[in-house]
């Protein structure tokens, strides 16, 4: 889905302003945001790509308008109503009102850390050989689908060179609809700066992106 | 900046909370009160997060990179079981990657598409790396980016910016800096610092 996230290459946001000796958090509820989003995550219902493709859904005015933990909340919000855990009246009213679904599992904060040490790989065995290999030029596919995907605007259409070819990795572009996890290739794909942003581009750059093997095609 | 004044337990104030303090703590009683979440696993996550995970980490790495030649060559080959090996484990870290700045290359780390940081040696991102600007621009003008950070590169030297589109989290391992022979491990983590590792600075300069 074209939405409002895919920001690589837009120029009107103005300066970056980093904060010397920025703290982890601005507010106590940004911890709370933290800890609501990884807690309601551990019931098992949905998976990060669809809690990212949930956040790339916000209408452009509201993700822009947003910091990051508050389209955080927002989207979780969306995937609590989704999947049955909070109703519009649970919200409207801020208690519980309505019932709710059963999760696979609560967090209890003893399970916290570990679960916070031990992540949450997503490589995946695949045993067909890569399509692709290191220093191959490839494509990457023109397309603009409506689903959930992880290959960015400005690298569409381009040419660039197979740098590293890794293991299967979860396909965010079904599992973010719950539709499988449908393990793919993964690559690492560099392009050239003049390539992705024409003539006037910086001529020492390169930029390189992580594609599954379906974002891509010989070139 | 939005500072909460209240105490978290202090209900009787809500209706003088800012809007989203409101919003996510009525959120949370809502999961809290149907049983769905634990609030004491929230405060074990804020601790990890607060006190536990961060550059340091990551400033570690580096210094052992920088002192052991074989680390340095593990870290190289596979960053995740190197990495592992010090410690620093776990979520958005599962899958890491280092990239070596050298005299000829410039790495610098981005997720345009969302805020993909390496959390197991680098803590939770600044606000900055999740935001538009710095995601935007990153990509098409690195070197406009880096003066923001107060670094200038010379002309020759070749930027390379890694993307993270997918589960791949990148460290960025700054060169050692000229002076340092002698140093301890510690010391030389303590010039290390967390925009070094991703690309928008340099390690601090040894004190003469």
């Amino acid at each position: 889905m074209n939405g409002p996230h895919d920001v690589g290459g837009d120029m009107a946001f103005g300066p970056i302003n980093p904060e010397p000796n920025e703290p982890f958090f601005h507010a106590d509820w940004e911890k709370r945001a933290l800890g609501l989003v990884i807690t309601a995550g551990a019931m098992g219902a949905w998976n990060i790509d669809e809690s990212r493709r949930t956040r790339e859904s916000l209408h452009p005015a509201v993700y822009y308008g947003s910091s990051y933990y508050e389209i955080w909340i927002r989207g979780l919000e969306l995937l609590l109503q989704r999947h049955g855990f909070v109703t519009a009246n649970d919200l409207k009213a801020g208690l519980p009102v309505d019932p709710a679904a059963t999760p696979k599992r609560v967090m209890k904060a003893a399970d916290a850390a570990p679960a916070m040490a031990r992540g949450g790989p997503c490589n995946r065995p695949i045993t067909a050989p890569p399509k692709f290999r290191a220093g191959e030029r490839v494509r990457a596919r023109n397309m603009h689908p409506q689903h959930h995907t992880r290959l960015p605007r400005y690298a569409r259409g381009k040419l660039g060179v197979v740098e590293a070819v890794h293991d299967g990795y979860v396909l965010p572009d079904t599992n973010a609809h719950g539709k499988g996890e449908n393990p793919e290739r993964l690559y690492t794909i560099a392009f050239d700066g003049r390539e992705l942003w024409g003539e006037d581009g910086d001529p020492t750059l390169t930029v390189s992106i992580d594609a599954w093997e379906s974002y891509l095609e010989p070139a | 900046m939005a500072h909460d004044h209240h105490d978290h337990d202090d209900d009787h104030h809500d209706n003088e909370l800012d809007p989203m303090t409101a919003r996510v703590r009525a959120l949370e009683t809502i999961l809290a009160g149907k049983g769905l979440i634990d609030p004491a696993a929230i405060d074990a996550i804020v601790d990890v997060y607060e006190n536990k995970v961060g550059p340091r980490n990551g400033a570690q790495v580096v210094a052992e990179a920088w002192s052991n030649p074989e680390f340095a060559d593990w870290l190289k080959r596979d960053a995740t079981a190197a990495i592992a090996s010090l410690g620093f484990t776990g979520r958005q870290g599962e899958h890491m990657h280092a990239v070596f700045n050298t005299a000829e290359t410039h790495n610098l780390v981005v997720c345009t598409l969302c805020s993909c940081y390496p959390w197991s040696v680098l803590g939770l991102p600044p606000v900055w790396y999740k935001s538009p600007p710095y995601r935007s621009r990153a990509v098409i003008d690195p070197r406009g980016v880096l003066a923001e950070f107060g670094m200038t590169l010379p002309g020759d030297t070749k930027i390379r910016v890694w993307d993270s589109t997918a589960e791949l989290r990148y460290l960025v391992v700054p060169m050692r800096p000229a002076g340092a022979e002698g140093l301890s491990k510690n010391q030389l983590a303590d010039l290390v610092t967390r925009d070094s590792m991703i690309g928008t600075g340099l390690p601090k300069a040894p004190a003469p």
